[in-house]
C-alpha cells in the first residue's frame, strides 16, 4: 500500500502523479442594504434573540421526479431544528411564513458586475430555483439561487482559469450548536445575497488553489460592493485525484489554510484508493460483500471497556457489525491521527446522530478497546471468521439501528474507493464528514417567482459602468513605469481609484505617487496627521504641491499645516513653504561632512548617512535626485583631497 | 412537444427540430449551453427557451442569442412520487380520505408553473409513511379543484359522499382541502351533515408538500390520527397550531376561520377557544361540549341549498345603489358584515326596508369577526331592526352566508328561515363567549414579549 507523504515533500510533479484535481467555489457577501427577497435590514451579527421556532425536514421529489442522496440522509438524522430569531433582522419570510418579495435589483446589479467582471456568458432570462437543504440551515428547506453567467475566465500565471458560473443566492443561518437530534441556528445572516463564483477542476497543486482564490477574492473586492469581515467570504474546495471522485470541502474561511487542506484530501482520496484495491485482490465486490449484525449487549454485560461500560450503564445497547473479509481494513491509516474507522465513526456521529465519541471500537484497533477475551467472545457469538473484521457501536433506539445500518453502507463503499462527500474542515488540516454530496436532484423550481429577463439595456448599463479588473489595472501600472510588486499592490489596494485621480490630477510621475499612496501616506495616517483627510484635499495639497514645484514629501507639511482642513487655505500654506537652495544644501553637507570622522566609513554607507541627515535637516523638503547628486559629488571630492 | 411554447421561441425549437425534453446543445452568442429543454409555463414570454443545465439549474435563453440547437437525446422527465401499496392492519382502525384539491400532496405543473395535487394512498404512503401506523387508509378524489373554485355543487357532492362512507362503516374521514376556504366547506358541512357518528377532519396545507419545511405532512398525520382515534363525532378542521412543527389544533367547523393570507399557524378559532390539541399520538381536549363518537350509523345528510345569498361588506359612505342591484338581480338572502355592534349608515335604510318588502331575507353580522351582533344598543340598530334587519347574534359573516344558502334551500317562509338561521346546529352561535375567546397578542409590549421568549416556538 502507497504511505501519506508530506506537503513539504511534495513537487508539482508529485501531485502530478498522483493527478490532483481541484476547483473552488467562493461565496462572497454582496454588500446591499436589504436581504436578497425581503426587506429585513441586514445589519451586524448578533447573538440576542427574541423568540425561538421549531422545524422539521422532510424530503420532497426533484423536478424530474428524484429524491436527492442528500436529502435522504438528513432525514435519516431526525433533527429537530431550532432558530433563534432576532426580530429586527428577520421578517416571516425568512421563517417560510411569507412567500418572497421581489428579487433585490441592487443585489442583482452588484452580481450583474461581477459577472461580467469574470468574462462570464451572461443568462438572458433568469429562473430562480429552490436548491434543497435538509440540514435546517434554511428555514424553507431550500435557498433560492439562480445562475447568473456561465463559462467565463481569470488569467493565472501564463494560463486561464475557467469559471463554470456564477451564481446569486441568499445566505444560510449560522449554526450554534448540534448536539445529539438537536440542531440550533441563529437567523440575522439568513438571507442576506451572496454570490457563488465556481472554478472550473483547472488547480493541479495545493497552492495554486489558495492563489486562485486569492485572485477571485481581490476581483470580488474589485466592485467595492462586497461585504468584508469574518464570514463574509466563504471557500467550498472541491478536490479529487485520478480514480478518486471530487469531494467537497465546505465553508474554508481563510485563504492562508486551503494548500493543506488540499494535500490532506488529497492523500484521503489516495489512501482510500489503495483500499480498494486491496479489497478488490481480495475478491470482495460490491454483490459478494457480506455483513451481518448482532445485538451483543448480554455477551459484553461486564465489560471492562469504559466507553462501552458507560454506555451499558446508561442504558445503552451493544451492536456488533461483522464485516466479512475486511480484516486490517479499518486500521489503514487515511489522514494524520486518523483510519478507515474514522470514516465510519464520522458517518454515525452524523448520521445516527451518536456524537459522544468515541462511538465505536473495532477488532483490529490497536489501541484501547475491549479486552482480547472479550473479542473472542464478541467473535464466537457473531460467528466471526479470523479474516474479518467487527465493528462495535453503541446506542438506542432508532439510533442504533441507523448506525448498524451505516456501518454496514459505508464499508461497502470502501469497494468504490472514493464517495462523494461533502466534508468539513479542521483546524488542523484534516477533514471529516459532513454529509453526502447533493446531486442535480436537489435543484427545483420556484413557484412563487417568475423567471426574470435581463434586457439588453441593463445589461449595457451595467456593462458601461463596469471597474477595472485588478490584472488590467496591474499591466496598466506596469506599462506607466511602476514596479510589478508595487502594481500588484495598488491595483487590489482601497486607494486604487484615488491614486488613478492623483496621476490625471497632479504633476507627479506615477512612480512617485505610487511610493506615496503605499507607503507615505500610511506613515502620516500613523502619525495622526489629518485623521480625517478628505480625498478632494488630498488631491489639493498634492496639486499645490507639484504646481510649486515642490518635492512630494512637502505634501506632509501641507496637511500638517492644514490640519487636512478644506477651511485652511491649502494654496496658501503651500506658498509659505521653500525648498532649500543649493547653497544651503551645500554647506550643510560640508557641516555634516566635518563634524564625521568620515575616513574609516565605506563610500556608500557614508554618502546614505549624509542623506539622511539633510533629509532630517530640512523636514524632508528636499529634492532628492539634486541632494543625492550634490552629497556623491561632495563626497567624491573630499576623499581626493 | 412544445409544451408552453409560442411564437418566436415555438419557431426556434421547430427550426432546429427539438421539442420539450430533447437533450441539446445549444451555440449562442452568449455561449453555448447542453441541457434539458424544459416545458414553459403559458404566462411566461416568447422571447425565452427554458433549458436545465447538467448541474440542475435552470435558466432562459433568448430566441434572438441562439444561433443553433443539436438535439443529443430526449430525457422525459416522470415525477411521481414513490408509490407503495398502503400496507393493511385488521386491528387498526379504517379512515376514508377524500380529495378535493389542494396542496397535500401536489407536484409540479409545467403548464402554469404552479403546483397541482397528487393523491392516492399509494403516493400518500410513498411521501408520509407515517399513516401506515395510524390506520387502514383507503382514498377517493372527489374533484380536483382549488380552494378558490369550490362551490355548491361540490358541497353537496362532499356532503353526498360522506354520507355513503359512513353507512359503510367508516371509522373516519379526512377531507383534503385548499386552505383559502376551508372555512367555508366546513361551516356548509356543517350543516349538510348532522349527528355524524364519526369524526369529519378537513385538512390541508400551507406550505405546499414539495418543500422541505412544508406542514403538509404533519397536518395529514394528525388529521389522520383524529378521524381514528378521536371521540370528537364532529366536522372540524385540523390544521397547524403554532409557529413551531408542534401540535395542530382541532377547530370547530363553524368557528374557524384562516386569519393570514401565507402563516402555517393561520386557522384560527374565533369567539371561543378550540376543541383540542393533537400532537403525534395524543389529544389535549380544550373542551367538553363535544358531540360524542357512537357506533351507530344514523347520520342525516340535508344538501338543500338556494345560492341567491350575498354578503355586503359595510363600509362608510356605502351608496343605496349596491342594494339596488342585489334587488334587481333577484337575490333572495344579504348578509350584512356591519361595523361595530352590526351597524349601517341612515341613507341605507330606504333600500333595506324596500328589499326587505320584495322578500329578501336579511341578517347582520359583525365584521370585527370577534363579539356579538347587539342591535339594542344604540338608535341605530334598533331603527334596523324595525326594517326587518335580524341580528345573527355571534355567527361568524361566511358562516351566516353558507347557512343562509342552505336555509333558504328548504324554506322562504320568514319564520321558519328565522327559525333556522338562529338555532344553533353546530355551535355556530353559542350562548356565551369565553374571556379567553378572543386574544390577539399585541407584539412589542413587554409582557407579551417576554412570554414569546419564554415560552418560544
Amino acid at each position: 500500500m502507497t504511505g501519506i507523504r508530506k506537503m513539504e515533500d511534495m513537487t508539482s510533479s508529485d501531485y502530478e502523479a498522483i493527478g490532483l484535481r481541484s476547483g473552488l467555489e467562493i461565496h462572497q457577501q454582496l454588500d446591499t442594504e436589504k436581504k436578497l427577497f425581503c426587506r429585513c435590514p441586514v445589519l451586524p451579527y448578533s447573538q440576542s434573540f427574541d423568540a425561538e421556532i421549531l422545524r422539521h425536514m422532510r424530503p420532497t421529489l426533484s423536478e424530474l421526479g428524484e429524491y436527492d442522496g442528500t436529502a435522504l440522509m438528513e432525514f435519516k438524522t431526525k433533527k429537530e431544528i431550532i432558530y433563534k430569531i432576532n426580530k429586527d433582522t428577520v421578517c416571516t419570510y425568512e421563517m417560510d411564513d411569507t412567500p418572497p418579495f421581489e428579487l433585490n435589483l441592487q443585489a442583482l446589479d452588484i452580481a450583474l458586475e461581477i459577472t461580467m467582471l469574470l468574462n462570464c456568458k451572461l443568462i438572458s432570462e433568469l429562473h430562480i430555483q429552490r436548491k434543497q437543504y435538509l440540514d435546517g440551515s434554511i428555514p424553507a428547506g431550500f435557498q433560492r439561487t439562480t445562475i447568473l453567467g456561465v463559462d467565463g475566465w481569470i488569467p493565472y500565471g501564463d494560463r486561464r482559469i475557467g469559471i463554470i458560473q456564477l451564481g446569486l443566492e441568499e445566505d444560510a443561518c449560522r449554526e450554534v450548536s448540534d448536539t445529539g437530534h438537536d440542531r440550533v441556528y441563529l437567523t440575522d445572516r439568513l438571507g442576506i445575497p451572496l454570490i457563488e463564483t465556481v472554478t472550473a477542476p483547472e488547480m493541479v497543486t495545493p497552492y495554486e488553489v489558495a492563489e486562485v482564490a486569492v485572485i477571485l477574492s481581490n476581483l470580488a473586492r474589485a466592485s467595492g460592493k462586497v461585504r468584508r469581515g469574518i464570514g463574509a467570504a466563504r471557500q467550498d474546495v472541491n478536490v479529487s485525484v485520478r480514480g478518486g471522485q471530487r469531494v467537497e470541502i465546505k465553508g474554508v474561511s481563510r485563504i492562508p489554510t486551503i494548500p493543506l487542506l488540499v494535500h490532506n484530501e488529497a492523500f484521503r482520496q489516495v489512501m482510500l484508493l489503495s483500499i480498494k484495491s486491496e479489497l478488490k485482490k481480495r475478491g470482495i465486490t460490491d454483490s459478494s460483500f457480506e455483513s451481518s449484525s448482532f445485538n451483543i449487549t448480554e455477551t459484553l454485560a461486564d465489560t471492562q471497556y469504559e466507553p462501552a461500560a458507560d454506555a451499558l450503564s446508561n442504558g445503552l445497547e451493544l451492536h456488533a457489525v461483522v464485516l466479512r473479509g475486511y480484516r486490517g481494513i479499518l486500521s489503514t491509516v487515511t489522514q494524520s491521527g486518523q483510519t478507515f474507522a474514522s470514516e465510519i465513526s464520522d458517518r454515525i456521529r452524523v448520521i445516527a446522530c451518536l456524537d459522544r465519541l468515541p462511538n465505536i471500537t473495532h477488532s483490529d484497533s490497536g489501541g484501547e478497546s475491549f479486552s482480547d477475551s472479550e473479542w473472542e467472545r464478541i467473535k464466537k457469538s457473531t460467528g466471526a471468521f479470523e479474516n474479518d473484521s467487527v465493528v462495535v457501536v453503541w446506542g438506542t433506539g432508532q439510533d442504533i439501528q441507523t448506525a448498524v445500518s451505516e456501518i454496514s453502507i459505508r464499508a461497502r463503499e470502501a469497494i468504490d474507493g472514493v464517495c462523494n462527500e461533502t466534508r468539513q474542515s479542521f483546524p488542523d488540516g484534516t477533514n471529516g464528514f459532513e454529509r453526502i454530496l447533493p446531486g442535480p436532484n436537489r435543484m427545483y423550481p420556484d413557484t412563487d417567482l417568475p423567471p426574470l429577463a435581463i434586457s439588453v439595456d441593463h445589461m449595457d448599463r451595467i456593462s458601461s459602468a463596469l471597474p477595472e479588473r485588478p490584472w488590467e489595472r496591474k499591466e496598466r501600472y506596469i506599462a506607466a513605469g511602476v514596479p510589478e510588486e508595487s502594481a500588484r499592490q495598488m491595483s487590489i489596494s482601497m486607494l486604487r481609484d484615488l491614486f488613478d485621480r492623483a496621476v490625471k490630477e497632479t504633476p507627479y510621475a506615477s512612480g512617485v505617487l505610487m511610493h506615496f499612496f503605499l507607503s507615505t501616506l500610511s506613515h502620516l495616517k500613523k502619525r495622526g496627521i489629518a485623521p480625517d483627510l478628505s480625498d478632494d484635499v488630498l488631491i489639493l495639497s498634492l496639486a499645490e504641491a507639484g504646481r510649486k514645484s515642490l518635492t512630494i514629501d512637502a505634501v506632509a507639511h501641507i496637511l500638517e499645516n492644514t490640519r487636512g482642513s478644506e477651511f485652511k487655505d491649502i494654496s496658501l500654506v503651500a506658498d509659505e513653504i521653500h525648498m532649500p537652495e543649493m547653497k544651503t544644501l551645500g554647506k550643510a553637507v560640508e557641516q555634516i561632512l566635518s563634524g564625521i570622522e568620515s575616513s574609516e566609513i565605506e563610500q556608500d554607507i557614508l554618502k546614505r548617512i549624509i542623506f539622511g541627515r539633510i533629509r532630517q535637516r530640512f523636514n524632508g523638503l528636499i529634492n532628492g535626485k539634486e541632494v543625492s547628486e550634490l552629497v556623491h559629488s561632495m563626497v567624491l571630492q573630499e576623499r581626493n583631497t | 412537444m412544445y409544451k408552453g411554447y409560442r411564437g418566436k421561441s415555438l419557431a426556434c425549437l421547430k427550426n432546429f427540430k427539438v421539442g420539450v425534453w430533447s437533450d441539446v446543445e445549444v451555440e449562442s452568442t452568449r455561449g453555448s449551453f447542453t441541457g434539458t429543454i424544459l416545458p414553459r409555463s403559458e404566462t411566461a414570454d416568447e422571447f425565452h427557451i427554458v433549458l436545465k443545465l447538467h448541474n440542475g439549474y435552470n435558466v432562459g435563453l433568448a430566441v434572438d442569442t441562439i444561433e443553433s440547437i443539436t438535439e443529443l437525446g430526449r430525457t422525459e422527465a416522470h415525477y411521481k412520487i414513490p408509490e407503495k401499496e398502503f400496507p393493511f392492519d385488521p386491528d387498526k382502525k379504517n379512515v376514508k380520505l377524500f380529495g378535493t384539491g389542494g396542496t397535500i400532496a401536489s407536484r409540479l405543473d409545467y403548464r402554469t408553473g404552479a403546483v397541482i395535487p397528487a393523491f392516492s394512498p399509494g403516493e400518500l404512503y410513498g411521501s408520509v409513511p407515517e399513516l401506515a401506523d395510524i390506520c387502514n387508509l383507503k382514498t377517493e378524489k372527489l374533484f380536483g379543484v382549488f380552494s378558490e373554485n369550490m362551490g355548491p355543487e361540490q358541497w353537496k357532492g362532499t356532503a353526498e359522499a360522506i354520507g355513503k362512507e359512513i353507512a359503510t362503516g367508516t371509522d373516519g374521514i379526512v377531507i383534503g382541502h385548499g386552505t383559502d376556504t376551508m372555512h367555508h366547506t366546513a361551516a356548509i358541512l356543517s350543516f349538510m351533515v348532522q349527528d355524524s357518528p364519526v369524526p369529519i377532519v378537513m385538512v390541508g396545507s400551507q406550505r405546499s408538500s414539495d418543500r422541505p419545511s412544508s406542514d403538509a405532512a404533519i397536518n395529514l398525520i394528525n388529521a389522520t390520527y383524529t378521524a381514528a382515534k378521536s371521540d370528537i363525532a364532529e366536522v372540524m378542521v385540523c390544521m397547524f397550531g403554532p409557529t413551531s412543527d408542534q401540535y395542530c389544533l382541532l377547530h370547530r367547523g363553524t368557528r374557524v376561520r384562516k386569519m393570514h393570507s401565507s402563516y402555517r399557524s393561520t386557522f384560527r378559532t374565533i369567539g371561543d377557544i378550540p376543541l383540542a390539541m393533537v400532537e403525534k399520538d395524543r389529544f389535549v381536549l380544550l373542551k367538553d361540549d363535544y358531540r360524542k363518537r357512537r357506533n351507530d350509523r344514523k347520520v342525516r345528510i340535508n344538501t338543500s341549498f338556494d345560492d341567491r345569498v350575498t354578503i355586503v361588506y359595510y363600509y362608510p359612505n356605502m351608496k343605496p345603489d349596491i342594494i339596488e342591484s342585489l334587488i334587481d338581480n333577484d337575490y333572495k338572502g344579504i348578509i350584512i358584515a356591519g361595523t361595530g355592534l352590526g351597524h349601517v349608515n341612515k341613507p341605507l335604510y330606504p333600500v333595506i326596508k324596500k328589499a326587505f318588502d320584495k322578500g329578501v331575507h336579511i341578517y347582520m353580522t359583525v365584521q370585527t369577526l370577534w363579539g356579538y351582533v347587539q342591535m339594542f344598543v344604540y338608535d341605530t340598530g334598533r331603527d334596523m331592526m324595525d326594517l326587518g334587519v335580524i341580528p345573527a347574534a355571534n355567527m361568524l359573516p361566511e358562516v351566516a352566508y353558507v347557512k343562509l344558502c342552505w336555509a333558504l334551500g328548504q324554506s322562504h317562509d320568514r319564520e321558519e328561515v328565522r327559525n333556522i338561521m338562529m338555532t344553533p346546529i353546530a355551535g355556530e352561535i353559542t350562548e356565551r363567549e369565553p374571556h379567553n375567546g378572543y386574544l390577539i397578542f399585541q407584539g412589542g409590549i413587554p409582557e407579551v414579549e417576554d412570554f414569546i421568549k419564554r415560552y418560544k416556538r
